[in-house]
């Protein structure tokens, strides 16, 4: 672990004059795997659009590197593009897989992508689906290829919004071998968002508890597991009913 | 007299023809060029206004284009509020211009609407989506129209099929004059009332196979997604 790649502080996001999120302190380590673990419309989602920089906070901010996204500002592009979302339901475009998986490169000017795009293709198991296409695969292949157009573009962070919520366990493991390889190998930071404890518990490096907008608790996996100090995360963790 | 009608009929046709497709292609141009764009702003953003906004497209999607040809005719007269202006980029009446100004009147509002309403169709996370893998807010709606690309061509379909067999307005503002405004609706309308019926029913062949041809090489543009 070295230095944060994410330093948030007193971040707080408000829609319709109700706060959804609030958060007083985090910080994610560059090239960590933090799992956010927390029952339906405890703010996860929304921290991850926050550190995706697609919504600006409304209070508080984010230190990324060494830019600041305070309410009421647009991040940089160059920024901006070195994150990067999975989200639950694949959107993809009515193109084929190859034109899906290279858009993002299309998108920053790169337009000779194709042996990018096919490693990227290979590593989530689909280069022989290349030109079917998009909108005709099932739901685990869609999602590897909504995989595959985020790890083509070599974010420095990946966010995962339960890409794994309506997978088989094939498709779920698949998932995860790359999401960790991806870490191994190039460094990327991953935080990923999941109702799943088991799941959380096999990738998380560190894990984080929401309830409410708020973060209960923050801490190494095994400790997060093994000993949590909340007793709502301890009862999370167990697989019983929080609210 | 029908003889020599018949005789002359070849070059007339084909100027008809020609000066059809010049007014309905360039009012149909011109309506593309207005329309999606603000299609896809009222599908895409929403502000102060959006909705009456909305209600006066439909209002413009329904009105009857003999009442459109009366408005630029009135407008264009040399009494009317832009014809005393005597400026030389203000068509005047009885001159193709003055067709293309009613036409694109009666089409812009189509194209905007059926814009409108295939951007809307496009499921609303395909935009943060693309926002999440890079793209700029143009480049986010650009993708949204490239994904609502039926829908938009059916818009220019629709704004296309409108004015190129419509005759109200352009009877009004270009006045039917032989070799200047005579196009192939008014053409028909008044070979009818001179009882030359199959002149008429000719000249309604024509004009209903240049609405096909026109057809297939939009429903070409719709590209493989028509097929998927």
């Amino acid at each position: 672990m070295s230095a944060p790649i994410y330093r948030l502080e007193n971040l707080a996001k408000d829609y319709n004059g109700r706060r959804v999120l609030d958060i007083e302190a985090l910080e994610i380590q560059d090239g960590e795997i933090l799992t956010l673990v927390g029952p339906s419309g405890a703010g996860k989602s929304t921290l991850l659009r926050l550190l995706n920089f697609l919504e600006p906070p409304s209070q508080g901010s984010i230190l990324y590197r060494h830019a600041r996204f305070r309410p009421g500002m647009e991040m940089p592009l160059d920024l901006r593009r070195k994150v990067t979302t999975v989200f639950q339901s694949p959107i993809l475009l009515n193109q084929s897989v190859r034109d899906n998986v290279a858009y993002g490169l299309r998108l920053r000017g790169q337009e000779d992508s194709q042996p990018a795009v096919r490693a990227a293709l290979e590593q989530v198991g689909l280069a022989h689906l290349a030109h079917q296409p998009a909108r005709t695969l099932s739901g685990g292949e869609a999602q590897r290829v909504a995989l595959a157009r985020a790890i083509v573009l070599a974010p420095e962070v990946l966010l995962m919004d339960e890409p794994t919520a309506n997978l088989d366990p094939y498709n779920v493991g698949l998932i995860e071998t790359i999401v960790q390889a991806l870490n191994r190998d190039r460094g990327t930071t991953i935080v990923l968002v999941t109702h799943n404890v088991f799941q959380a518990r096999r990738l998380a490096q560190r894990a984080a508890f929401m309830l409410d907008g708020r973060l209960v608790e923050v801490a190494a996996g095994a400790d997060f597991f093994q000993n949590a100090q909340d007793p709502r995360t301890a009862a999370f963790v167990r697989g019983e009913m929080v609210y | 007299m029908r003889l020599d009608r018949a005789k002359t009929l070849g070059p007339e046709l084909r100027e008809i023809i020609f000066l059809s497709l010049q007014v309905s292609g360039t009012a149909l141009l011109i309506s593309t060029l207005i329309g999606i764009p603000i299609g896809a702003v009222l599908g895409l953003r929403h502000f102060i206004g959006r909705r009456m906004v909305v209600a006066l497209l439909y209002t413009g999607m329904g009105f009857p284009p003999v009442v459109i040809g009366l408005l630029v005719y009135l407008l264009l007269s040399r009494s009317g509020p832009l014809g005393q202006l005597h400026l030389n980029w203000i068509p005047s009446l009885f001159t193709p211009g003055a067709m293309v100004v009613a036409q694109t009147i009666i089409a812009f509002p189509l194209v905007a609407g059926f814009t409108m309403a295939a951007v809307m169709g496009v499921d609303p996370r395909l935009r943060q989506q693309v926002t999440a893998l890079g793209a700029t807010q143009r480049q986010a709606a650009w993708a949204v129209l490239v994904e609502a690309r039926v829908g938009v061509v059916v818009s220019i379909i629709a704004g296309f099929g409108s004015i190129i067999s419509e005759v109200g307005a352009v009877m009004l503002v270009g006045g039917n004059i032989a070799g200047r405004t005579r196009v192939l609706t008014t053409a028909i309308v008044l070979e009818t009332r001179e009882g030359d019926f199959g002149l008429a029913i000719a000249l309604g062949l024509v004009l209903l196979a240049l609405t096909f041809i026109a057809n297939l090489i939009m429903l070409r543009l719709q590209g493989k997604s028509f097929d998927r």
